[in-house]
């Protein structure tokens, strides 16, 4: 527990330092990252062996804040999602202090790095907290240091409306669970959650933690703030926002879920419903999108959706009384949520390099980057890999454990709670495909082919710092993909905190599990070593015989132009225009006219549906209302101190009637 | 795995006869590859090593996919549970390279293919994923060797209707992921009717024997899974029931030869249609077997 302390300073000495080195050339910078990544080298031993299975440990202080205490306690479930947080954290202030150079001078850094400091310890203390005061207070501190991080850019008109969007997003959750910590604390008479007994009212607290916590993972339908706070934020705050900042709402969710005890058939199903929902339609809307960090803003709605339904699948589970789909449930969402973390933020990061490089997020002008940028390339491809689920990368892993806990559950769940589990088979199957089609659009159309404009020209390589984070994490994708089953083998005390499972039962569930992840695994090495062995045997075959290089096939044409090539967006056309019902893109033609038409065009864009059909009209009437109000707003100081006046005074009736 | 080619020479056989004509020898296959392996490459100037991964790629994931599958009475090399997503995630990588190779040449027409490929691929999947769920359900088993080695004519007396449907979800899915009429036509390519075969357009010599012998290992693959369903005898005798299994297979191409020969290809809409209706076959057979 000190050395997670020793690291909290060590987030804080970064703040300060980064304020009082802001004019030193690269002090702000030194200090902020240095911190950071002092803290997280510091954090990560403790965590790591309490993750695997070593006893908790806590720390209880008195607080003078009503009902507040300083109570932080390192179990296996926060020592498993402080994991991602210290490793992509560091990663990111690493990467970060090259990918901000490009604006000192411009800008000041000592207000990105106070932020980012600030907001890595504040998820450290979130994860730890174990008093309802204090985790409020660093739930809101993660809320402001991430919001000042997305409006970094605030000159621009698009990043001030995302912050805003954020900012509104973040505190109506936050008011969820305002009213889910009194309603807990009520029962009890303290804010300490090792206080807290499930009491009668399981199913409105597991509802309020629904919405509090999924506005903050980004459940659909409340995710609208999330693409639009990523795309506008710096790169590294992208990565860390996506990889492990939003998987907090998760953490809530499971750490109240366990609070409430044993769990209701109709949580799974809403689990499993929201899962589908947010899978589906993120997925749909990122292969509509063309912004390159839009895109993978909404596949963290995606990925968020297969967590919730690896989670729904496991509750069910619970319910049935059947541990082994329970644990295999709950291990494939909690590995996912790992897995998630290494691969978007490997992602965001690789992203950021083509948006420092090329100086456009446009998917469409880019193209032909493989060549310019082979290394950022390669880690883009493994990281388009793994989050489409292929083996053997990380990816698959985690779905493959949410897909058999599913059959377990279709096969052996007799009535009706065996629809969702079959739903998640169809579910994972469409959002693997789906993934699968907006990758390779991405992959394809940014880093294959010929450039389609300057900027895509030329781009060129970044620095080894904006590129060895992303191997790193790469590296970590390949890893876990080829050791799965021990990480699987060393989860059981984990699952066994989460679902209340003895450490026997859990054990023997995640045996088979482990069992047929080795195989996987096996196979994947095989696959490595075939194709090794094709593309030495294609070398040798070829080696004495005539190859030859020349333009692309194409029928002939005598004058191939780059801008004959297929766009992100007419690769995307069949399945946008299958699922148009739910994505109701819309379209800017103008067509050919006449015998020798001039000018032709089409523009396309998918706004949010929620923001177009549920947000914008609401909050349009919310403003409309409360226009009658405006009366009351003066702008005279007289007036409001009467109003003060007025309100104690009829408080003061009111007590005495 | 040496049988696989031979299948696609029964199918061009049969299609030949249904048209009156004598048609090519049936190794025909074999003796396209081997020259192919002889020939040397042309390669386009665009092209980087994810276009080379492409090809090999592709056959190793249909290689270890066969490794799971049983076929006959002899079980896959390495059975475990959950082996079919294993199976299915196979074809997604190698279709995953097969379609980055196509995007890697710049050109408009094997984008256009690869994205036909990866919106039918998208919609086969759940049908395809919920026949063998239906599967798994009837048979209580996860994995490929147990769940399609006990279907037997006991199942079939019992649940006709399910097994029915399932085969019938799994024979579309089976044709569109092979790109046989009426999905996509085989044999031509310069059509703008084309998705697998105009993916591959640029690949020249070895690096298409792979992609030709992938590709006759996936219609194997995908036509062992239906045999086995559709031919449920077990005398316990394994050349017997190798040898049913295979004469199966055969079956299988001279039916996939007569569906080619007396259809057209569909419009490409009407192909979006035809997998969702395989997917709401497979739902039903799941409905079927859930009661």
């Amino acid at each position: 527990m000190s050395a997670l302390l020793i690291a909290l300073l060590s987030f804080g000495a970064g703040a300060m330092g980064a304020l009082v080195f802001a004019n030193r050339g690269r002090g702000a910078t030194i200090c902020g990252a240095g911190g950071v990544l002092i803290g997280c080298v510091c954090g990560i031993i403790p965590v790591l062996r309490v993750a695997l299975g070593e006893p908790s440990q806590s720390i209880r202080m008195a607080w003078d804040v009503p009902y507040g205490s300083l109570f932080l306690e390192l179990d296996p479930l926060s020592g498993f999602f402080l994991i991602p947080v210290f490793v992509l954290c560091a990663l990111a202030a690493i990467y970060g202090a090259d990918y901000l150079e490009a604006y000192r001078g411009r800008k000041t850094l000592a207000a990105p790095w106070f932020f980012f400091n600030l907001l890595v310890a504040s998820m450290v203390v979130v994860i730890l907290a174990r008093n309802g005061v204090l985790f409020l207070m660093a739930w809101e501190v993660m809320a402001l240091s991430s919001f000042f991080l997305v409006t970094f850019e605030d000159e621009k008109e698009s990043t001030r409306q995302a912050g805003w969007v954020y900012l509104v997003a973040s505190h109506i959750g936050t008011a969820f669970l305002l009213v889910l910590f009194i309603l807990l604390g009520r029962a009890s008479g303290s804010l300490d959650f090792d206080r807290f007994s499930a009491s009668s009212g399981a199913g409105l607290l597991f509802v309020l933690a629904l919405v509090g916590f999924g506005t903050k993972a980004a459940f659909i339908p409340l995710h609208v703030w999330l693409p639009e706070a990523h795309p506008a934020a710096p790169s590294h705050v992208s990565a860390v926002m996506s990889a492990v900042m939003i998987k907090t709402g998760i953490y809530g969710l499971i750490r109240v879920m366990m609070l409430l005890g044993a769990p209701q058939a109709w949580w799974g199903w809403v689990l499993c419903v929201i899962g589908l929902s947010s899978g589906v339609i993120g997925v749909l809307l990122a292969l509509a999108q063309h912004d390159l960090k839009r895109l993978l803003a909404y596949h963290s709605v995606e990925n968020i959706g297969i967590i919730a339904l690896g989670l729904g699948v496991g509750t069910l589970g619970l319910y049935a009384g059947l541990p082994a789909v329970a644990a295999m449930g709950f291990a494939g969402a909690l590995l996912h949520v790992l897995n998630h973390a290494l691969f978007k933020g490997l992602l965001f990061l690789a992203a950021g390099n083509v948006v420092h490089s090329a100086h456009t997020r446009e998917i469409d002008h880019l193209g032909g980057l493989l060549r310019r940028m082979p290394r950022t390339g390669a880690i883009f491809l493994i990281g388009a890999a793994a989050i489409s689920g292929l083996p053997p990368l990380n990816g698959f892993i985690s779905e493959f454990l949410i897909y058999l806990a599913s059959f377990k559950g279709a096969v052996t769940l007799e009535g009706a709670n065996s629809v969702p589990m079959l739903a998640t088979i169809a579910g994972l199957a469409l959002i693997g495909g789906l993934a699968a089609a907006c990758f390779t659009k991405a992959f394809g159309i940014v880093f294959l082919g010929e450039p389609r404009t300057e900027h895509a020209e030329q781009a060129h390589e970044v620095g080894l710092a904006m590129v060895l984070p992303g191997a790193v994490l790469a590296g970590a994708c390949i890893l876990i993909g080829l050791l799965g089953a021990s990480v699987v083998s060393s989860m059981p005390p984990l699952i066994s905190e989460v679902t209340g499972l003895s450490a026997t039962i859990v054990r023997a569930s995640l045996s088979t599990a482990a069992h047929s992840i080795a195989l996987v695994s096996i196979i994947g090495g095989a696959l490595a070593g075939i194709v090794t062995l094709l593309a030495i045997g294609r070398a040798i075959a070829l080696s004495n015989r005539s190859v030859s290089t020349n333009v692309t096939w194409d029928c002939g044409y005598a004058k191939p132009s780059r801008r004959m090539q297929y766009t992100a967006s007419s690769f995307a056309q069949p399945l946008t225009d299958t699922f148009d019902l739910l994505l109701q893109t819309r379209r800017h033609v103008i067509a050919p006219q006449g015998f020798f038409p001039k000018e032709a065009s089409l523009a396309t864009e998918t706004p949010d549906p929620c923001q177009e059909y549920i947000y914008r009209p609401l909050f349009g009437a919310i403003g409309r209302d409360l226009l009658l109000l405006r009366p009351l707003q003066q702008g005279q100081v007289q007036l409001y101190i009467l109003y003060i006046a007025v309100t104690l005074l009829l408080l003061l009736l009111w007590q005495l009637a | 795995m040496v049988l696989a080619p031979l299948i696609q020479g029964v199918v061009n056989r049969t299609k030949a006869v249904a048209a009156g004509r004598v048609g090519q020898p049936l190794l025909q296959p074999y003796r396209d590859l081997i020259k192919l392996v002889q020939k040397g490459a042309v390669y386009s100037r665009t092209t980087t090593w994810v276009f080379r991964m492409g090809p090999v790629v592709g056959l190793a994931a249909m290689i270890c996919a066969m490794a799971l599958l049983p076929f006959g009475a002899f079980p896959a090399l390495a059975p475990f549970a959950g082996d079919l997503v294993m199976v299915a995630y196979l074809l997604a990588l190698a279709r995953f390279f097969t379609v980055l190779a196509a995007l890697d040449t710049g050109s408009s027409f094997e984008a256009m293919g690869a994205s036909r490929e990866v919106t039918f691929s998208a919609l086969a999947e759940p049908a395809l994923f919920l026949g063998l769920a239906a599967l798994a359900r009837q048979t209580g088993t996860l994995s490929l060797t147990s769940m399609l080695g006990s279907v037997s004519t006991a199942m079939w007396m019992r649940a006709a209707p399910a097994l029915g449907l399932t085969i019938a979800a799994l024979g579309v899915v089976f044709l569109a992921e092979n790109a046989r009429i009426p999905v996509d036509d085989p044999t031509t390519h310069l059509e703008l009717t084309m998705i697998h075969e105009v993916m591959v357009l640029d690949h020249s010599g070895p690096d298409f024997a792979m992609i030709q012998y992938a590709a006759a290992l996936k219609m194997w693959l995908l036509g062992a899974v239906i045999i086995a369903i559709a031919v449920p005898w077990h005398s316990g005798n394994p050349l017997l029931d190798g040898g049913s299994a295979i004469a199966g297979m055969f079956g299988l191409a001279v039916v996939i030869g007569i569906i080619e020969s007396s259809m057209a290809r569909l419009r490409l809409l009407r192909v979006t249609q035809l997998l969702i209706a395989a997917v709401v076959l497979s739902g039903l057979a799941l409905a079927l077997v859930q009661r």
